[in-house]
């Protein structure tokens, strides 16, 4: 079975700075409407299944708001 | 079936939420530093120093002691840490303001005496946490607070390019200017980072890792209109890569 | 134990220093206190210590700070100039509740002023210097002797409180070679100021987080309502400080007519003159106040419940003399009383001879 890949957005900590949809390869991310206490618009992954593990979403977050979850 | 989390927040960093605006380069670059020193595990034997500026918060998000520094002061403080306490790990984090304006007679002394901590240098071409006023890293041309018809080179001089002014010194053993604001450049940043501690550890003199960052309020732009900036405007001012690496061979290499 | 020496007060004052345990200096180079970091050069490396000439006095003062930081004994020395480019380290020394050690071997001035001795760094001293609501432990050696023993005492000072000590020596003293006992610090501590009280341990000191929570040392304190409480907290340790630690020398005839109030260099010259009036007859008491701050306003209250004529004597145009007003005006209406001063700034000595005169006439 291949690995699939989760991105996990914290609620708390996205500032919804875009930073993560611009540099994501496979054009998955997205700015959700849900919102946080701050008002910030939650990036979300839409489609896990085209997910890569590349990590570039992750890396780029000046908030440290995302984590990658590998499953096999 | 497993579950693996292949990336997460280190353990260098708080579990705290940062008050840096939307897209603030400062975030990145607390993770890789802090990342850096978890890798190095010198979290329980680092003393860093904040500078006044935004980043005088990262005591809020580093997981390891810190103290303040008065403005430009970040390097006569780290100085005397390290002189005191000259096996631990001693970061200094400046900005533009801090470093290459008020600060300028520290850190060429301290990197002229080859003072054995780390520099990270964050460079967003103008004072942050006043409000986008001009910093001597300012673009010919750019408009700040201070600069309202941009900067011109007759009134205030050019853009001052750290790394490679203090590479010119002696005591400095490593100096790299890297990025923020993509992937494969912010793994490259860190590795920098890692660099620069290595030379440390080894006593072999002063690092300096300089950071193009972005800084999206101030410039009035969006976090991407921000990143598109930086890449037009700063990339060809201040190149980025390894200026200077005069520390003891890699392992291996 | 103690030991008998014949030596300059800046160098006595730097050997006291690290007899004290004092082992990182950070000095810039300024007349006329240059043979402070000249000797600490010297002697710095034979007791394993860091002598480090910083590339200016605001950066040697900023060493410090990085030095109390990590919770060992450190200090700085210059003169006027130099002390005015320290206040900004100072004010956040004070903030950040760091000890420390910061000796001013006066000069004339303003500006560059002279190299000649001055006591015209008083107000700068007494009341903060730098920016902020805070207090600096300020004391006055009048020789040589004490010159050394209050450089030790400053160090313990500087750590019982959490805050920083001015030494205030000036050209007079710092030139001046004496015979000096140096005091066993062991001894010292025992016996002398600060006899019976414990220092507490450091444990805000920054040195890796090793089986603690990371610390911070920090002054920005933005919440609302944080740096009130810090001003508060600072205001709780001042008044204990000027409660407990407020001393003067107060010597002469009990009940005397006149009362020279000098401090420093002043005071040692009004010694004298206190034996030239003594032996014309006329009544006269010396208060030499040796915390400029903590003024040690109480001891002077009570010599005014007795005398009403005051002669101030100071190298500097009438700044000590407010605080001596201050303090007789606790007992008595400043209408009631003569307070009168005698200034010698820019470098004039006001001599035993010039100091009885003018308290004859202040007595006329």
């Amino acid at each position: 079975m291949p690995a699939h890949f989760r991105v996990k957005v914290d609620p708390n900590l996205c500032k919804s700075c875009e930073l993560c949809i611009a540099v994501c390869p496979k054009k998955i991310m997205v700015i959700s409407d849900q919102k946080n206490d701050l008002g910030f618009r939650l990036a979300l992954c839409t489609d896990h299944s085209a997910c890569t593990g590349c990590m570039a979403c992750a890396l780029v977050c000046p908030d440290v708001a995302i984590e990658i979850i590998r499953t096999e | 079936m497993s579950e693996k989390i292949i990336f997460t927040r280190t353990e260098g960093l708080k579990p705290a939420a940062t008050t840096y605006c939307p897209g603030c380069g400062h975030g990145v670059a607390h993770r890789i530093l802090a990342e850096a020193v978890a890798e190095a595990k010198a979290l329980e034997r680092t003393v860093a120093v904040a500078p006044v500026g935004c980043a005088v918060y990262g005591y809020d998000y580093w997981n390891f002691d810190t103290t303040e520094a008065a403005h430009g002061r970040t390097p006569a403080v780290a100085t005397a840490i390290k002189r005191v306490l000259p096996d631990r790990l001693v970061i200094c984090y400046q900005g533009d303001g801090d470093m290459a304006s008020i600060g300028m007679a520290e850190i060429v002394h301290a990197a002229n005496r080859g003072e054995k901590f780390t520099v990270i240098f964050i460079n967003n071409a103008n004072y942050g946490m006043t409000g986008g006023q001009m910093a001597p890293t300012t673009l010919i041309g750019q408009k700040t607070a201070t600069t309202p018809y941009g900067r011109t080179s007759e009134e205030a001089g050019y853009p001052m390019k750290m790394a490679e002014f203090l590479a010119q010194l002696p005591g400095v053993k490593y100096a790299a200017r890297g990025a923020l604001h993509k992937p494969g450049l912010i793994r490259t940043a860190k590795s920098y980072i890692k660099r620069a501690f290595e030379i440390q550890e080894a006593k072999a003199g002063f690092s300096i890792v300089e950071l193009l960052s972005i800084c999206p309020a101030n410039w009035g732009l969006s976090p991407l209109e921000s990143v598109q900036k930086l890449e037009e405007l700063m990339l060809p001012i201040y190149p980025l890569g390894l200026i200077k690496d005069e520390g003891p061979k890699k392992e291996g290499a | 134990m103690s030991q008998i020496v014949f030596a300059k007060g800046n160098e006595a004052m730097a050997e006291a220093a690290i007899l004290a345990g004092c082992r990182y200096y950070f000095g810039y180079p300024i007349t006329p206190q240059n043979e402070v970091p000249a000797y600490m050069s010297r002697r710095m490396p034979e007791v394993n210590g860091v002598f480090l000439q910083a590339e200016s006095e605001v950066a040697a003062i900023n060493m410090v700070f990085g030095a109390a930081v990590t919770g060992v004994r450190a200090m700085t020395s210059s003169s006027s100039p130099g002390i005015s480019l320290k206040q900004e380290g100072i004010s956040y020394m004070a903030g950040c509740e760091l000890p420390g050690v910061i000796v001013n071997v006066v000069r004339g001035g303003p500006g560059l002023g002279s190299i000649a001795p001055a006591q015209s760094d008083y107000w700068q001293s007494t009341r903060g210097g730098g920016h902020g609501d805070y207090r600096t432990i300020v004391l006055a050696p009048h020789t040589v002797q004490e010159l050394v023993e209050l450089t030790m005492d400053a160090f313990d000072l500087a750590d019982f409180y959490r805050n920083p000590v001015l030494i205030l020596s000036d050209g007079l003293l710092g030139q001046m070679m004496e015979s000096v006992v140096m005091p066993d610090p062991q001894e010292r501590r025992k016996t002398g100021w600060l006899a019976g009280r414990e220092l507490p341990p450091k444990t805000w000191a920054l040195t890796g987080a090793k089986g603690r929570a990371p610390q911070l040392i920090r002054s920005l304190l933005m919440a609302p309502g944080e740096l009130e409480s810090h001003n508060l907290h600072l205001a709780e340790k001042y008044a204990a400080i000027e409660k407990n630690d407020a001393q003067a020398e107060i010597i002469g005839d009990p009940n005397p007519e006149i009362v020279l109030a000098a401090y420093g260099s002043s005071a040692r010259l009004a010694k004298g003159a206190l034996e030239i009036l003594k032996a014309q007859g006329i009544r006269a008491a010396l208060f030499r106040p040796i915390t400029l701050w903590p003024f040690p306003t109480q001891a002077l209250a009570k010599l005014a419940v007795k005398a009403d004529r005051f002669l101030v004597v100071e190298m500097s145009m009438g700044q000590f003399i407010e605080d001596v007003q201050l303090a007789v005006a606790r007992e008595k209406s400043l209408k009631q009383v003569r307070i009168e001063l005698l200034a010698r700034p820019g470098g004039g000595i006001p001599l035993p001879e010039e100091i009885a005169g003018r308290a004859r006439e202040v007595l006329a």
